[in-house]
């Protein structure tokens, strides 16, 4: 992984790196994909994939109305609030 | 009075017959907390106040004849990412440093409902990723049995409380070996129980499909008991199994006769220090003499356990983690241009190196054209493990092996190399792959005083039967629970 690879799964994970990062992570992910390799030796032919440990199916729940955290609860570790709702930057460009 | 340091049947007898108060015993916890903290970093948080005003609550009940509940009054501390309504939970992150719960974790609720005394929040790897609680933003926990070494991680602050004498008991997560190797590496019993035993309700995500809230405790017999209180269905968990049909706890002694234990070969080839090998082959002849019979079997695929659950934890970390966008709730930067320019900074600065390189690797791992070569075919070759060991414990009852391939290891040796750090997970790794239960049990130290764990894995579902074994275990080969010298005043 080169660096500009390193700097578009960034992109796709929305983290931002240093460059010091972004060198050393491709260093270090190299080493690791380089690693995981070992798996082409494994026979897979007709393996189902197993996304889960314990293989549960369909788990249903009526669908009930029950109390949920309330609105200050809810808003109470946002870093910014105005005390109804969560705040953001601005996300639409002003016309110019 | 040294109280913590008996075992847990010992300490509820105590409690049961009044020799000891749930007070004095929480002051003791607290005393040794604030002695012995400083050095060795295990508590981020501690909830003193409300812990004395519980355990009082307790004395109450018992002074006035009130039923009590199964936890006595003992003291438990939680690993920090184990939610407690109204206490900090960071995760060891900055990205939660300033984190309050809103709710408290299923597990929470039923420590609560039997008695037991929420006495703090510990030391973590961040977001449970590591293997020595050095990603911790709050600096490493530290080994009582040599302070230079690791604590063992992700759950260290677990290990080290309970190894300490701070606490009897204690909650940590392993989602790859994150009980089972710190309790080794300390010298105390730890416990991953079958995925789905213990509701997640309420545990900060790292990968779902592997995660699993298990406890530490200074011998099996309070590991099994902190266990039969957690364990158990919850609605909030759609993972959550019924309800265990084994008594983890039953009195009456149980004999190792006849109970067969599996052994690898390739667990005791290259790659394992001589000392560990000594003590855990000694392990399981203490086993074989107290009527145990020892067979060798095969699990052709564990070489391959470390691949796949990289890839797989990576994955579904890079998922879990992207709810940390700094509008919610974590840490928001201040300085941004725009909307994604916020979401990229609030990550940037609130993630440590570690979980940032594997939300990397996750997020390569499921993006497109990769994905079937690595998160698929990593999902295919975990059900060639879980098929290995289907078919190993049609033919034993149990596993045994050791827990790493050292002992603890000096901090800061593996820092700068995340490969290194990762195969030191080999023998904990594929039971959460497989989602099967596991065990570390204390069975002697090497010639430089460090603990050494035995593991025993059981067939998924098996918990009770594990826990027994693993009490027998400790009877017979006499292993108490030790504190280091200089720590048992």
């Amino acid at each position: 992984m080169n660096v500009s690879d390193v700097r578009k799964v960034a992109s796709l994970a929305r983290l931002s790196l240093t460059d010091e990062e972004c060198l050393s992570f491709g260093t270090q992910l190299t080493a690791i994909l380089d690693y995981v390799k070992l798996l082409d030796e494994v026979d897979i032919t007709d393996i189902q994939p197993m996304p889960h440990a314990v293989e549960l199916q369909n788990v249903f729940r009526e669908d009930e109305k029950k109390p949920s955290l309330d609105r200050a609860a809810a808003l109470s570790n946002s870093p910014d609030t105005d005390g109804q709702f969560f705040m953001v930057p601005r996300i639409l460009e002003e016309k110019k | 009075m040294s109280s913590t340091f008996t075992g847990t049947a010992r300490l509820l007898d105590a409690l049961n017959c009044g020799s000891l108060t749930s007070r004095q015993l929480t002051e003791n916890c607290l005393e040794r907390i604030e002695r012995l903290n400083p050095t060795l970093n295990a508590f981020l948080h501690v909830a003193a106040e409300s812990a004395l005003r519980c355990a009082d609550a307790i004395d109450k009940k018992r002074a006035t004849g009130q039923t009590i509940g199964r936890l006595g009054g003992l003291p438990i501390a939680l690993k920090d990412n184990i939610c407690v309504q109204g206490m900090p939970t960071t995760c060891g992150s900055r990205m939660l440093q300033n984190f309050v719960a809103p709710y408290s974790a299923h597990v929470v609720d039923r420590i609560v409902a039997e008695d037991g005394i929420i006495i703090g929040k510990l030391n973590m790897d961040e977001f449970a990723m590591g293997s020595s609680t050095e990603t911790s933003f709050a600096g490493p926990a530290r080994n009582p049995w040599n302070t230079e070494h690791t604590a063992g991680g992700s759950s260290g602050g677990s290990a080290v409380a309970v190894a300490s004498g701070m606490v009897p008991l204690a909650l940590g997560s392993d989602t790859g070996g994150s009980i089972r190797q710190p309790a080794g590496f300390c010298g105390v019993v730890g416990m991953k129980p079958t995925y789905g035993r213990v509701s997640r309700f309420g545990l900060v995500a790292y990968a779902s499909s592997l995660d699993q809230i298990g406890p530490l405790a200074t011998d099996v017999h309070g590991a099994a008991l902190l266990y039969s209180v957690i364990s158990g269905h919850d609605v909030r968990d759609a993972t959550s199994l019924e309800a265990d049909a084994g008594d983890a706890i039953r009195a009456e002694e149980v004999s190792l006769d006849g109970v067969k234990v599996g052994v690898v070969d390739e667990h005791f080839g290259a790659g394992l220090s001589a000392e560990i090998k000594d003590r855990v082959q000694q392990a399981i002849t203490v086993l074989e003499q107290a009527g145990a019979k020892v067979h060798t079997i095969s699990l052709p695929h564990s070489k391959y356990s470390i691949a796949a659950y990289y890839l797989i934890a990576c994955s579904e970390a890079s998922s879990n983690l992207a709810r940390y966008d700094g509008i919610h709730y974590g840490h928001r930067a201040t300085e941004s241009q725009n909307l994604v320019d916020l979401y990229c900074q609030s990550r940037g600065q609130g993630f440590g190196a570690e979980v940032k390189r594997r939300i990397m690797l996750g997020t390569f791992a499921l993006s497109a054209g990769y994905y079937d070569a690595y998160y698929s075919k990593a999902l295919k070759v975990r059900r060639r493990i879980s098929q290995d060991f289907e078919a190993a414990f049609r033919h034993v009852d149990v596993i045994a092996s050791p827990i790493a391939p050292t002992a603890a290891f000096p901090l800061g040796e593996n820092v700068d190399d995340p490969l290194a750090m990762y195969l030191s997970d080999i023998y904990t790794i594929s039971a959460n792959l497989a989602g099967i239960p596991g065990i570390s049990v204390p069975c002697g130290f090497t010639s430089d005083s460090l603990p050494v764990g035995l593991q025993l894995l059981s067939a998924t579902r098996n918990d009770a039967m594990l826990l027994r074994v693993a009490d027998r275990f400790q009877h017979v080969s006499g292993s108490q629970f030790q504190l280091p010298a200089d720590l048992l005043s």
